[in-house]
């Protein structure tokens, strides 16, 4: 009867982007007359923070704080289209899309702003806080608060912008599977530490350390959330779901959360995480998609620290106590032969 | 505000990274709906209670594989405050397939049962109702009677000869490829490599159909507009995708359908199915009142897609030094009863083998295979989640063969700028190299010098 200590490692990558592409996404974008740029769209927001990321788009793209910023999703009626939130796609195609309208809308910005300031509008520039300004001449500016009003009812100008992203489809060749299927590739690496009790079969995850290149963190705290989250999710992938315990049997199929077990918050192994960019020349800022990834290398990890802590090679998701005992069973079975 | 911050490394890449006048990329900004969520503020589909609601709720096959015999609808329509039961015969287009939009046919699967079921609990006649607990009860009470046929569970066995035909719209028990009954990676020529390879090495990997399991379960509310048209509140993943599929479902022009939405509890890819709003829609048309159409715990984690189950052979030629020189891969995806996403799940299965290393041998035959059981579709990770758990046990079997260090050997092999990847497109922007680097690092995992010198950029150590 004894705890037994082991390492696993696995290295993987994930795309970006609809599979093929053809997956198009757009953007809207306009000022009201407070100055508040609405950020129209029809995307879905799942938890994972496209509103916010798309919010961060814009923002840095018209150089205004964040506070004036609205995003207005997602209404068919109002928002233009979106193909959905899935396969990476949705920091991809509507951070470039939100990125495009911005630069647009921007451009007008800058237009009205010359005119206001009877200025050019290649001499002007914006710092994030709400100014456009003089570069050069900080003390020449006008606030977008008062400029967003202007436009309208001095300039007759409305500062907006339209914004599309499109990945054109690929076909793939169907006797070879030539094609060209992602945006980019995201790349990570986990090691996972765990310990196997050998007499109840149970497998605990102590540690896991990740390794995360997503080109670019467009926000570090969300991106570590997706990371760390995701890990949880490919650690109760790894030993405990699954609606079909003894596939391909159909019985004993659970039906709530009694039954369908996942990791509680005692279950969780210290994260110790890192990101690393490699800005994606067709990211938004050099952006990846890593929304879908967090959860795979975890799995791997957990399987071959398995093996080698007690030597059981699980080749069946998941890594149940019932599969490590029998596990261990057979290799008994093995020395005594 | 506090939150976990991994740390962003500036060391690798140091060139490429840039961007130090960002002013709000790169920052930490609150996310825009923690505030709601954790104040129970967020308003999501199932807060829109309208006046004169009506509930939803399915009959549904109790067996896996069987002809319908009857249907008898007569002690359902008896339960006070039951207001219809509608059969295929109430949808205008009642079969469906969700990539159409995309150009993936054929339509395989009813909306509500026709003249067979081919999964268990498939949905048969929809009972609509005062309350939830009249639909409910007018649900069980339909009585339908079956003529059982025998059922297919395994992928291997469904593609033998002679196994029973799940979906006669496809007309054999597996998707087809452009003429072909696998979609194929050919690339190089795998059996010269396992001839002259030092160790050919082959395993068996298997998983299981995993839910998606959202806070928020697979559900929708239709409010019939005074301008004729339907406002759909949906927790869909994807709205136009939804609204383009229910609009071709009612034989109705897209603009008079309306999905809002957009802030979701949870989706995981299992709410990019299209398996409410329909059914809902008619519903809602037959009895000109809102409908609310939800599933229960049970229905998401019995009847709403999986992730689908997997089954991996994975054979690698391998040398003496670790250099992989080729890898055959033969993938069964278990789609269950109809294709909805599978076709395209298994398209990007093939495109991400054979995982992240330069082979320059691949053959991989990938299978979208028809079983009686929950359609499988759609889930995070979809095609990749299962294909790495094989492919990096795989990876770790071959070290453990060759006594090999199993970052050591990663790192031989992983793919860098310029390689063809086995679908024939040229490697950019790679960093897999890298990130194994410092996961060694943080981990206290040594590395001799000349791995450590390693680049995704430079052929340096190989």
């Amino acid at each position: 009867m004894a705890k037994l200590r082991g390492r696993g490692y696995a290295s993987v990558n994930y795309p970006t982007g609809m599979n093929l592409g053809g997956d198009p996404s757009q953007a809207l974008v306009h000022a009201t007359t407070t100055g508040t740029f609405v950020i129209s769209l029809s995307s879905v927001d799942l938890g994972q923070g496209i509103k916010t990321i798309a919010a961060q788009c814009a923002a840095e793209t018209l150089g205004l704080p964040m506070e004036n910023i609205l995003v207005d999703t997602a209404d068919t009626d109002t928002g233009p289209h979106c193909m959905g939130t899935f396969a990476s796609r949705g920091t991809h195609r509507v951070g470039n899309a939100v990125i495009m309208a911005a630069a647009e809308a921007r451009g007008v910005m800058l237009e009205v702003a010359a005119e206001e300031l009877e200025v050019d509008a290649a001499d002007l520039e914006t710092d994030g806080t709400g100014y456009i300004a003089v570069k050069g001449a900080q003390d020449k500016r006008v606030h977008i608060t008062d400029l967003a009003l202007a436009a309208h009812f001095k300039h007759g100008r409305t500062i907006s912008g339209r914004g599309i992203y499109l990945k054109e489809p690929s076909v793939p060749v169907p006797e070879t599977g030539e094609m060209d299927p992602d945006s980019c590739q995201a790349h990570a690496c986990t090691v996972a530490v765990v310990e196997v009790d050998d007499e109840t079969g149970v497998v605990e995850v102590l540690e896991l350390f990740n390794a995360y290149e997503i080109g670019r963190a467009l926000n570090p705290a969300m991106a570590t959330q997706q990371v760390e989250g995701g890990a949880w999710m490919g650690l109760s992938h790894a030993l405990f779901e699954t609606t079909e315990p003894y596939y391909p049997a159909r019985d004993h199929g659970p039906r709530d959360f009694a039954g369908y077990l996942m990791p509680g918050p005692a279950d969780l192994p210290v994260q110790h995480s890192l990101l690393l960019e490699r800005p994606s020349a067709n990211g938004p800022y050099g952006a990846k998609g890593i929304g879908e990834m967090t959860a795979n290398a975890p799995i791997p990890a957990i399987a071959n620290a398995i093996f080698d802590a007690c030597g059981v090679r699980l080749t069946s998701m998941p890594f149940t106590p019932e599969r490590v005992l029998r596990g261990l069973d057979a290799l008994k079975t093995e020395e005594t032969c | 505000m506090t939150y976990r911050l991994a740390p962003v490394d500036t060391t690798a890449f140091a060139a490429e990274r840039g961007g130090g006048d960002l002013t709000v990329i790169g920052s930490v900004v609150q996310r825009s709906d923690a505030r709601g969520h954790v104040t129970g503020r967020t308003e999501f589909f199932e807060d829109v209670a309208p006046p004169r609601l009506a509930h939803l709720k399915m009959h549904r096959s109790a067996r896996h594989h069987a002809r319908i015999a009857a249907v008898d609808l007569g002690e359902a329509l008896a339960v006070p405050g039951v207001l219809r039961v509608l059969t295929h015969a109430d949808v205008p287009n009642n079969l469906y397939t969700p990539l159409k939009l995309i150009g993936v046919g054929p339509d395989d699967e009813p909306i509500l049962a026709v003249d067979k079921v081919r999964y268990l609990g498939e949905p048969i006649c929809a009972v609509v109702a005062e309350t939830e607990a009249a639909a409910l009860e007018g649900a069980a009470r339909v009585k339908v009677t079956y003529e059982d046929l025998p059922p297919v569970f395994d992928v291997e066995e469904a593609l033998r000869e002679g196994a029973p035909l799940v979906n006669e719209y496809h007309g054999q028990n597996h998707f087809i490829y452009e003429g072909h009954h696998c979609r194929r990676i050919r690339f190089g020529d795998v059996e010269a490599a396992f001839a002259r390879a030092d160790h050919v090495l082959e395993w068996r990997y298997q998983s299981a159909p995993i839910e998606q399991a959202p806070v928020e379960t697979t559900g929708c509310v239709v409010i019939p507009q005074a301008d004729g048209r339907l406002r759909i509140h949906s927790d869909t993943q994807a709205c136009f995708f939804t609204l383009d599929n229910t609009a071709l479902i009612l034989e109705t022009p897209f603009n008079k359908l309306r999905i809002v939405g957009g802030t979701v509890g949870g989706g995981f890819g299992g709410k990019v199915d299209v398996v409410v709003e329909p059914i809902a829609c008619v519903a809602a048309m037959a009895t000109d009142r809102p409908v609310k159409f939800v599933y229960d715990r049970a229905e998401e984690m019995q009847v709403s897609s999986p992730r689908a189950a997997e089954r991996l052979y994975i054979k690698d030629a391998v040398m003496n030094d670790g250099k992989i020189i080729g890898r055959k891969i033969t993938l069964y995806v278990d789609a269950g009863a109809y294709a909805r996403h599978s076709p395209y799940g298994v398209t990007k299965a093939a495109a991400h083998l054979p995982g992240p290393y330069a082979i320059p041998n691949v053959w991989a035959d990938c299978h979208c295979v028809f079983t009686n059981r929950t359609p499988s579709s759609a889930m995070r990770g979809f095609g990749v989640t299962i294909a790495d758990f094989a492919l990096e046990s795989q990876m770790d079997q071959v070290a453990r063969t060759l006594g090999m260090d199993p970052l050591q050997l990663r790192l031989l092999n992983a793919y860098r700028d310029g390689d063809v990847k086995a679908h024939r497109k040229v490697a950019e922007g790679t960093a897999l190299v890298e990130v194994i680097q410092k996961a060694a690092e943080m981990s206290g995992h040594e590395l001799p010098e000349t791995y450590r010198r390693m680049s995704s950029t430079t052929r340096e150590g190989l």
